[in-house]
């Protein structure tokens, strides 16, 4: 006899008709939504179109993955801008330990966290009872090799190439991710009660010497912020502008390169590259993407044609007669 | 020993199992299921029990006291108190136990591999969305408890009565009703307006029974509590019960002026009871609030959770499992590489000298925490957001809307509707549920001569005659329709005596009250057939006009007659019948009987001519499934009559047995009688009744009926609902007894009662081939499942053991009791589903409840009970999806089910159309999340090749936050809500669409470890293609060639957008909403990311707001959108191949009907066009099945009902307390 019973049901099953006649019907709305009823598309899978599908991505991917194909490969002159990179193999920079050990706050430029930055730093946040401006790991870590590249010309003496140390790191990295601290008149005085990360041979306010590019908004240091995906990675180092139209940027001929050579990466098993390369429309030297867009519009269309067979062979088959049901 | 011999040989000792009972008495429905170990008490010891009882009256029980207008006397809490936002029952506890783990994990920095918010925001979401249906819930039920509780009754305040509110109603309070009121509280009646007070209620809310019942308060109560004065004095003290749940049942005192009056169930009004045809009463307050039996009632919910629920919480547990081995794993690679790298690697330097191993165990953590999305949080509540949705589909579905009763169909729970699509079985109960249960009188069989078919006066057969015009009688009641004209013709003229005679004990002999209302009469019967009977009497011009204690007055044939009533000899289920004693106005004594056909003939005159004809007309009216009744009557001496009056009057006042002392007095004069003819009444069966059982069956749905009836009239059922067919074989419970008993022989000879232990044997009972139905009783349900050898052994096991042997020994042939009762149970249901139907008449409630428990037991199959009645309460309470047919019997069944509507054939669309589309659209749900979520994480785990291990995140922390609750739910939703393969038009077609559901094709582990597969594949064709492309260079304008930022944001749009194509692939049922819905959440994807990765957010918060500058930077760049156009086409390409093959190889019924869903749709209306919907085909008619009902006999010659003259005093008084001493002493 147990029955759920709620006063819901004692209002609902009121008095069964309430005089007056004004008792509500309870009848459901007729609407396309309630009766589930909605115009709908009710697409299926036919050979109508699943195999154009395949026809048209076949034929599709396979050129552009040629035009990839060919750009990636095509970036070998040097002319144009050319770009030198740095390269380090086997350096964990996406390793979750190194990636949170920064402090974004204080490299905003909050004056706040200059002077006591965030915990996520450890152990480089202070150092002598310092705060460390920049902390943290991935700062600490900044590479510091400097890289020279010399033409060496028919003359014995050789020719330094105009690195450009500007023009590296994305203009929002630059302008709103980092930022100076506020106040003093010298960077010296803006960056007053911190000390240098540990690892470094210079503060920060003497990265370089142009206040455009010096403190948090040098490049090269707003470049190596800026962790990479993969344990093998390449960083922009320099750019070497293009002189004039007629000029090869890099004529051909002997180089010679400098390094000075600070950061070891052997405790580690690491290596350091020097790479130079253009770019295209479709970015640096890659022929993967290339390769990847040929391979599988080619599948594609081969698809489309084992499709059509099949959908030929079972065509027959498929009338109302068979609804079995 | 002596218990175990006396099972094995009970077939050889027991007489065979009677067809015509009913095995044993089936009124405590709900109480005996509870406890099953009382049930199977035998009759005797009961009997026995209950008479110990009553020698020392129910005081031990009586705890609760209640003083009259002393409410301090009794201090109770009041009312529902409504609960306002709770964060969520049991149903959640797991889940949320989970995310707190998560949360506290998160806390510690070590472990810590996420923002805080992650998790949190989508757990607050969760919680949100929970706590918000919960409050609408509630806002709900508050506002129905606030009209409810504001409803205003009198109450007797400082002597005077008061305008109260219901919630300012306390126990102890006096209070006064008015016609039509809602009775308040469970109330103690005191006196009411009219004679002996008399209260009439209505209690369709609690049995929904809608005749109206009588309560009667104390005489002495009745006499002095009249006026307010002595109401507002009225002092009494009243013991009684505790609260409890039985609505039929109360036992207390009152104590007033010294003497003690006892209580029962008469003198209460329930709450939930509407006070009718009284003007105003008055009564005492027992229980109120929380305590009143229906709100007692109201807290028994059986939780009923589906098969997939069971299946998704084993996956929840699978996923869970491969979390922790995925941690791991990982953890211990993440131990090896510091070992090896990490630990020579100065930039990593962190300060700590941790061991590799102890890194490892923290990153354990860590990595629960990131790859803690595969275990899906939200699903649990989508899960319920669809659901509601379904059921309100449901709510909403005109198709399953009756019109003329105005009743919807309404999902009362929103937990169970894809089970609606895997129905294996349906119990259905036959009355009202099969049949209409409005009986109409519709031929009768006088004298030998059979009556009612189309004929005219001359006894001419038509087929195409008009009604009989009944205006020659001025009480016909106008709606009675019947064609045989040469009945009347024969009535007129009365040139049969036994015509006339026949129609006149119709019009005197029942229990029926009268009720005149502005000239109308109005009959307030105590079952419908008795009801349609004294209605067909009336028309024929014998009408039923009034009566009072001694005497009943009627109209024959427009003169009016007043007869003196000497007994009414009432009906009960064992009498099958009842007699009333007149004495005519010229002096004659006569008996008027009428029943069952079987007890009539028993008791009939030796010499009876029309006997022979009379049996051929019940033969002939019981092959066209009408309900049947026998009438005879008799003339009795005077002499004879008051020799019997004076045992009748001795058995009357009987202190012990009374009921039998008084059936043995009525058996002496219910004897020697004279037949006059019999009476068929027709319950109809309801439209569209075979139409829809051969759907189902063409559903590959079993259907099993349940019915209280005899075996003839199910029989006769059987074939009209189609259930059964002229090429079925019938089986019957001896041949079936045999073949289990050779089974279990054979069963017996392989390894005795261990042979379940044994590989089970699959041999069908009956040979291949051939239609075989069942029909058994339900005495030989107990025969073969052994029911009544536990009776037996229960006596024994009633003696104490006397040794320690003597137990060892009766335990161990109970157990071997119990395992060859399993057995049998088992065997039986085998043999029984081999049965294209199966028929159980002769069924008690709590049989039908232990059918469906042993098919669903044994079987593992979804059941669904359907009924209409209070004795189908038990089974479709038992059944996984219960049923309510919202009909005549009114609300109890109802409030019980799972699902209600007002018709049988709108089962169809419940399960061929609602729960076939939930089931699909929940298992493509439950697919699609799965996939999502794995999709989502494992780029994660790949990553982690590439990261030391280090739990690094493959994406932003605020694309993790935002995945599951923004850019990937919507969609997925609205599938769930709206998809639909076929039309409902097409599913109702085409019901063998419908096996999916009955195999669990759609989803199941297969299905469920193939969306892991595909969301693994997909997670790593999202990883290690973008990992490809960043190898080297990245980047048109040469910075940042490879950066970390640029490959998450990549990633994570490939995954957005594959997601959502994907669920656009799914999704066949493609409104505008889903498209919306669709491109709505790419879109929100780049709006939101573009958002959180501007400049100006990252001013405001520098440290949550990391990637500045990188969807603009990346996403400018044609290289990084051919990585996303790549891998996006690298994961649907395969699914669309791959589905398009299975398609075109391996259609399914489903996908054939889709490829012509416009010519089948052409053809549907074209076949509309030409074809004329069949009808008529339901008018087949049900035997006959007395109700089970007592009549109002006892309140006819007790003379409470009818209006007299107002006793003198002390009269009263002597009556009141002589009925005192005689309820003290039986």
């Amino acid at each position: 006899m147990a029955m759920n019973y709620n006063s819901k049901d004692e209002v609902d099953g009121g008095p069964p008709c309430a005089p007056g006649g004004t008792a509500k019907s309870r009848r459901p709305d007729n609407t396309a939504f309630k009766q589930q009823r909605l115009p709908a598309w009710q697409p299926i899978l036919t050979a109508g179109t699943v195999l154009p599908t395949f026809f048209i991505i076949g034929l599709i991917f396979i050129p552009i993955g040629i035009g990839i194909f060919v750009t990636s490969n095509n970036i070998r002159e040097i002319e144009g801008n050319v770009f030198m990179y740095y390269g380090l193999s086997n350096f964990y920079q996406n390793h979750r330990r190194y990636v949170k050990s920064r402090d974004d706050s204080q490299l905003n430029g909050d004056s706040s966290a200059l002077l006591n930055p965030s915990k996520e730093c450890e152990p480089y946040r202070r150092n002598e009872d310092k705060p460390i401006a920049p902390c943290g790991a991935i700062a600490n870590s900044m590479f510091n090799d400097t890289l020279e590249l010399f033409l060496i010309g028919n003359d014995s003496s050789p020719t330094p190439i105009t690195l450009k140390k500007k023009g590296i790191a994305w203009w929002t990295d630059k302008n709103v991710k980092f930022r100076n601290p506020p106040g003093g008149e010298t960077l010296e005085e803006r960056f007053k009660g911190t000390t240098k990360p540990v690892n470094w041979l210079n503060p920060v306010y003497m990265l370089d010497s142009d206040p455009d590019n010096n403190g948090f908004i040098n490049e090269d240091f707003i470049v190596w912020m800026r962790t990479a995906a993969l344990p093998t990675f390449r960083k922009l180092y320099r750019l070497i502008e293009r002189k004039s139209d007629l000029h090869p940027t890099l004529p051909a001929g002997r180089y010679y390169l400098n390094i000075t050579y600070n950061y070891p990466v052997h405790s580690f098993d690491g290596r350091k590259r020097m790479i130079l390369s253009t770019i295209s429309w479709m970015g640096g030297k890659n022929p993967f993407l290339g390769i990847a867009y040929i391979a599988i519009g080619s599948i594609s269309f081969l698809l489309g044609v084992v499709l059509l067979v099949i959908n030929h062979k079972y065509r027959n088959s498929s009338n109302t007669a068979d609804i079995t049901i | 020993m002596n218990t175990e011999r006396d099972s094995e040989t009970t077939f050889e000792e027991d007489s065979q199992p009677n067809d015509e009972v009913v095995p044993y008495s089936d009124d405590e429905t709900e109480d005996e299921l509870e406890d099953q170990e009382s049930t199977v008490e035998p009759e005797q010891i009961r009997a026995n029990r209950e008479v110990e009882d009553n020698r020392e009256p129910f005081r031990k029980d009586c705890t609760w006291q209640v003083k009259a207008n002393n409410r301090k006397y009794h201090e109770q809490p009041q009312f529902m108190n409504t609960k306002f936002f709770c964060i969520k029952e049991s149903k959640y506890r797991a889940a949320n136990m989970y995310f707190l783990v998560l949360l506290i994990l998160q806390a510690i920095p070590q472990i810590s591999t996420l923002a805080w918010y992650t998790t949190l925001v989508p757990l607050l979401l969760v919680l949100g969305i929970t706590a918000i249906k919960d409050l609408v819930d509630d806002v709900a039920r508050h506002k129905m408890d606030k009209e409810v509780n504001n409803r205003t009754c009198e109450v007797i305040k400082d002597g005077r009565f008061k305008i109260a509110k219901w919630k300012e109603i306390q126990v102890g309070d006096v209070i006064r009703l008015k016609k039509n009121d809602f009775i308040p509280a469970d109330i103690l009646l005191l006196s009411s307006s009219e004679p002996n007070s008399l209260c009439y209620v209505e209690t369709a809310e609690l049995d929904g029974e809608t005749n109206l019942k009588f309560k009667m308060a104390l005489e002495i109560t009745d006499q002095y509590l009249q006026t307010e004065d002595t109401l507002a004095t009225f002092d009494g003290f009243v013991e009684c019960e505790e609260p409890n749940n039985r609505l039929d049942k109360f036992t207390g005192t009152l104590l007033w002026r010294k003497k003690s009056f006892p209580l029962d169930a008469d003198k209460i009004l329930l709450r939930g009871c509407v006070i009718r045809n009284t003007d105003f009463c008055h009564g005492l307050v027992i229980f109120a609030g929380a305590d009143t039996k229906i709100m007692k009632n109201s807290g028994k919910t059986r939780f009923k959770r589906t098969k997939i629920d069971y299946l998704m919480n084993y996956m929840v547990y699978t996923i869970f499992v491969v979390l922790i081995l995925v941690s791991a794993g990982l953890a211990i690679g993440h131990a090896y590489w510091e070992a090896q790298v990490g630990n020579y690697s100065w930039y990593l330097y962190d300060g700590e000298n941790a061991t590799p191993s102890y890194r490892g165990f923290l990153n354990f953590w860590g990595y629960i925490i990131v790859l803690n999305t595969m275990v899906p949080i939200s699903l649990y509540v989508s899960v319920e957001v669809i659901r509601l949705g379904q059921s309100h589909f449901i709510n909403w579905d005109l198709q399953m809307y009756y019109s003329e009763k105005d009743t919807p169909a309404k999902a009362r729970t929103t937990t169970l509707n894809e089970q609606l699509g895997q129905i294996h079985y349906i119990f259905s109960d036959k009355t009202g549920t099969l049949t209409q249960n409005i009986m109409t009188f519709k031929k009768c069989c006088i004298n030998g001569q059979i009556y009612g078919d189309h004929r005219d006066a001359s006894q001419h057969n038509h087929n195409k005659i008009e009604q009989v015009d009944f205006s020659w009688n001025t009480f016909a009641d106008g709606k009675f329709a019947f064609y045989d004209h040469y009945l009347i013709e024969q009535i007129q003229s009365g040139k049969e005596q036994e015509v006339r005679q026949f129609f006149f004990l119709l019009a005197v002999c029942h229990t029926v009250m009268v009720d005149r209302n502005d000239g109308q009469l109005n009959y307030q019967a105590a079952s419908p057939d008795e009801g349609a009977l004294v209605s067909a009497a009336r028309n024929f011009g014998f009408t039923f006009l009034a009566r009072t204690q001694n005497t009943i007055t009627i109209s024959e044939l427009g003169t009016e007659r007043t007869y003196s009533v000497l007994a009414i000899l009432d009906f009960n289920s064992d009498r099958k019948r009842m007699s009333i004693i007149i004495r005519t106005p010229e002096g004659n004594i006569r008996l008027y009987c009428k029943g069952a056909d079987t007890v009539i003939y028993e008791r009939l005159h030796q010499m009876n001519p029309s006997k022979q004809e009379t049996q051929d007309a019940l033969d002939i009216f019981a092959s066209e499934t009408l309900r049947t009744l026998c009438l005879c009557y008799k003339e009795i001496e005077e002499k004879e009559f008051a020799e019997w009056n004076k045992k009748f009057m001795a058995a009357s006042v009987a202190t012990t047995n009374r009921d039998e002392a008084l059936d043995k007095v009525y058996e002496e004069i219910e004897k020697d009688l004279i037949l006059l003819g019999a009476t068929a009444i027709e319950d109809k069966l309801q439209d569209g009744v075979p139409e829809t059982i051969s759907k189902l069956a063409k559903a590959d749905i079993k259907i099993w009926v349940l019915t209280g009836d005899k075996k003839e009239t199910a029989e006769n059922i059987g074939f009209a609902c189609e259930l059964l067919t002229e090429d079925t074989t019938i089986c019957y419970g001896e041949d079936i007894n045999s073949l289990i008993h050779t089974r279990m022989e054979n069963q017996r000879n392989r390894g005795g009662v261990y042979a379940k232990f044994a590989p089970p044997v699959h041999e069908p009972f009956f040979p291949a081939g051939g239609n075989r139905a069942l029909i058994i009783t339900g005495s030989w349900l107990n025969e073969i499942l052994l029911e009544k050898k536990t009776k037996r052994s229960k006596i024994l096991n009633l003696k104490f053991p006397r040794t320690e042997e003597e137990r060892r020994m009766r335990t161990q042939s109970k157990r071997r009791l119990e395992a060859k009762k399993e057995q049998r149970q088992k065997n039986f249901v085998d043999l029984a589903c081999e049965c294209s139907a199966v028929i159980c008449c002769r069924v008690t409630p709590k049989q039908k409840a232990m059918v469906v428990d042993l098919v669903k037991r044994y079987k593992k199959a979804i059941t669904l009970a359907i009924g209409d009645g209070a004795n189908d309460v038990n089974m479709i309470k038992t059944a996984h999806i219960g049923v309510g047919i919202s009909g005549q019997e009114g609300m109890q069944a109802v409030m019980s089910s799972d699902y209600s509507f007002a018709q049988f054939r709108y089962l169809q669309r419940l399960l061929l159309v609602h729960g076939r589309w939930s089931y699909i659209r929940m298992c493509k749900f439950l697919r699609y999340f799965f996939y999502k979520n794995f999709a989502f994480t494992l780029v994660h785990f790949w990553y982690s090749f590439f990261n030391g291990y280090s739990a690094q995140t493959a994406y932003e922390d605020w694309f993790i936050t935002l995945y599951n609750v923004l850019y990937s739910s919507l969609p997925v939703l609205l599938m769930g809500l709206l998809d639909q393969d076929v039309s409902d038009k097409l599913s109702l077609r085409f019901p063998g669409l419908y096996v999916v559901g009955q195999r669990d094709l759609l989803f199941n582990y297969r299905r469920f470890f193939v969306s892991l597969l595909h969301g693994i594949l997909t997670s790593m064709i999202l990883f290690f293609i973008p990992l490809g492309a960043y190898l080297q260079t990245v980047g048109q304008d040469g910075e940042a060639p490879s950066d970390y930022q640029s490959f998450a944001v990549t990633i994570a749009s490939a995954l957005v957008i594959t997601v959502n194509f994907q669920i656009g692939l799914d999704t066949s049922y493609w409104t505008f909403v889903n498209a919306f819905s669709i491109f709505g959440s790419i879109a929100l994807y780049f709006g939101i990311m573009f958002d959180f990765h501007s400049a100006g957010i990252h001013v405001l918060f520098p440290s949550a707001f990391q990637f500045t500058g990188t969807a603009s930077n990346a996403l400018r760049q044609p290289y990084i959108w051919l990585t996303i156009i790549l891998t996006v086409a690298v994961c649907l390409l395969p699914v669309i191949a791959i589905r398009f093959l299975s398609m075109t190889i391996w259609p399914s019924e489903s996908d054939k009907i889709q490829k012509h869903r416009k010519r089948l749709k052409a053809e549907e209306q074209w076949q509309r066009r030409q074809s004329v919907f069949r009808r008529g085909a339901s008018s087949r008619r049900s035997a006959y099945a007395f109700s089970h009902q007592r009549g109002y006999a006892d309140l006819i010659s007790s003379g409470r009902s009818i209006r007299k003259k107002r006793a003198p005093l002390d009269a009263i008084v002597a009556e009141g307390t002589a009925e005192y001493r005689r309820r003290v002493d039986s």
